[in-house]
């Protein structure tokens, strides 16, 4: 079975399990929905400033709440043994890895695609004039933060208390692709494309990206197995 | 070249020595029953045998190799405490994962043919979390036996099970020794144990207290090891 194959059936075994019980998705998107109302009554939406401050209420939003489907990434392994089997399987670290990061991408990504009609309600905000870029920059943002959140899911998984470490671990090394992100989210939803002198953030998103899946596929073995 | 080939492991927790000098082997064809009283390090080398953990120092070998190797898990079959099955997923689905995962030629035919063999097949669409303990327990060793491990390490494979899997997991146990596969469980059950053990290891406190073969002394009085090697 090649290595794509492996991670695919990760996959499909974490978001059968998790559509199952909704566990993550729900609260993720509760908690994203109960942030999003309070922003809409702590800030006038019709205000230029908080026009401009959109796309970092946004990604606030989405990185707390991402952290909630991140933290039972790998805490999903813990109540029957389940990860003993899958180290024990034949099946390289990495693929673990990437299929667990793929089906926290597509419940991270689900989870705010769900919310940005409802930001947009909230924050008067015409978020689809920009679509296509706003959609490149949700994804590049999303990975950066899944591949982060995944890994330090895998390192925290035997920590009794894991899901106050892993924001704690994660945010920290988050700051430069949500500072990514956040700038040139604001500028999209405000309807004017990314220019030259904000490209430096999207080489930022693709940078970081890169270099931390890469790091992150190289040592997740040691991570799981010390 | 031995099945299974412990030499002068140790296993550091902090400054603990939770294991110290181990050096055992299992031959091809031998059930080795690990004994030895709560704490004594037999779950610790079981995990180092199985390449969860790696050991502070010495080395595992199975069939010559490192544990870790992706053709030496494939020859490996593990049971531990937990039943490592999905509540959220069926009967079913848990095989064929597993079976997908072992790269398995036909992982819907080995789901339902371990199904059988351990009778869950009238509720193979069931989810697990549905089911009782001892169900629970027969789809964990259905599981650990799956991809036809050549090496088998169990842990405490009697403890907790119902009278039906108990029988199911003897019945398959005979089945593996007589194709030639090799077992490695640690026990408190030294009764159903030594009558399958053709070797006894005894641990205390981190270190091999005895290894040898089973004698007929042990088969009749399971508490003769303890009483001659052991602290009583």
């Amino acid at each position: 079975m090649g290595f794509l194959h492996q991670a695919f059936v990760i996959t499909v075994k974490d978001l059968r399990a998790e559509l199952r019980t909704k566990e993550a998705v729900n609260s993720s998107f509760a908690f994203a929905l109960v942030i999003l109302l309070l922003f809409s009554f702590a800030f006038d939406s019709f205000e230029e400033t908080t026009q401009q401050m959109a796309g970092g209420l946004l990604w606030i939003v989405f990185a707390f709440a991402g952290t909630l489907i991140l933290n039972r990434s790998f805490a999903r392994e813990l109540p029957n043994d389940c990860l003993d089997a899958l180290i024990a399987a034949p099946i390289s670290g990495a693929a673990l890895f990437l299929g667990k990061a793929v089906a926290n991408f597509i419940l991270v990504m689900a989870v705010e695609l769900i919310s940005l009609p409802v930001f947009g309600i909230f924050s008067n905000v015409h978020w689809t004039r920009q679509f296509p870029e706003l959609m490149l920059v949700l994804v590049l943002g999303s990975w950066g933060m899944t591949i982060i959140g995944t890994i330090f899911s895998a390192l925290t998984v035997n920590i009794r208390l894991r899901e106050v470490m892993l924001p704690m671990l994660t945010y920290p090394i988050l700051i430069p692709p949500l500072m990514g992100a956040m700038q040139l989210t604001s500028g999209l939803v405000a309807g004017t494309p990314i220019a030259p002198d904000t490209v430096v953030w999207l080489k930022v998103l693709i940078g970081f990206d890169v270099v931390y899946t890469a790091v992150s596929l190289f040592l997740v073995e040691t991570v799981l197995v010390g | 070249m031995s099945a299974v080939a412990v030499d002068g492991v140790w296993k550091y927790y902090g400054d603990y020595p939770a294991l110290k000098n181990i050096r055992l082997t299992a031959e091809r064809g031998a059930c080795l029953a690990l004994i030895g009283r709560n704490g004594a390090g037999k779950t610790t080398l079981l995990r180092i045998i199985a390449g969860f953990n790696r050991p502070g120092r010495g080395q595992v070998r199975i069939f010559g190799h490192e544990p870790r190797e992706t053709d030496t898990r494939r020859q490996i079959g593990f049971l531990g405490h937990g039943i490592s099955v999905y509540d959220e997923l069926s009967a079913f689905e848990n095989l064929k994962l597993y079976a997908e995962l072992y790269n398995l030629p036909d992982p819907r035919g080995s789901a339902t043919e371990w199904l059988e063999r351990t009778g869950l097949a009238r509720v193979s669409g069931g989810l697990v979390r549905e089911f009782s303990r001892g169900m629970r327990q027969r789809l964990a060793v259905a599981r650990a036996f799956l991809h036809e491990p050549s090496v088998l390490l169990l842990d405490e494979p009697f403890t907790a099970l119902d009278d039906k899997a108990i029988a199911v997991l003897q019945r398959l146990l005979r089945e593996a020794l007589a194709q030639g596969k090799t077992i490695v469980m640690s026990t408190h059950q030294l009764r159903e144990a030594l009558e399958l053990s053709s070797h006894v290891a005894m641990l205390n406190r981190g270190q091999v207290a005895f290894h040898g073969p089973c004698t007929p002394e042990m088969v009749s009085d399971p508490g003769y090891v303890y009483a001659r090697y052991g602290e009583g």
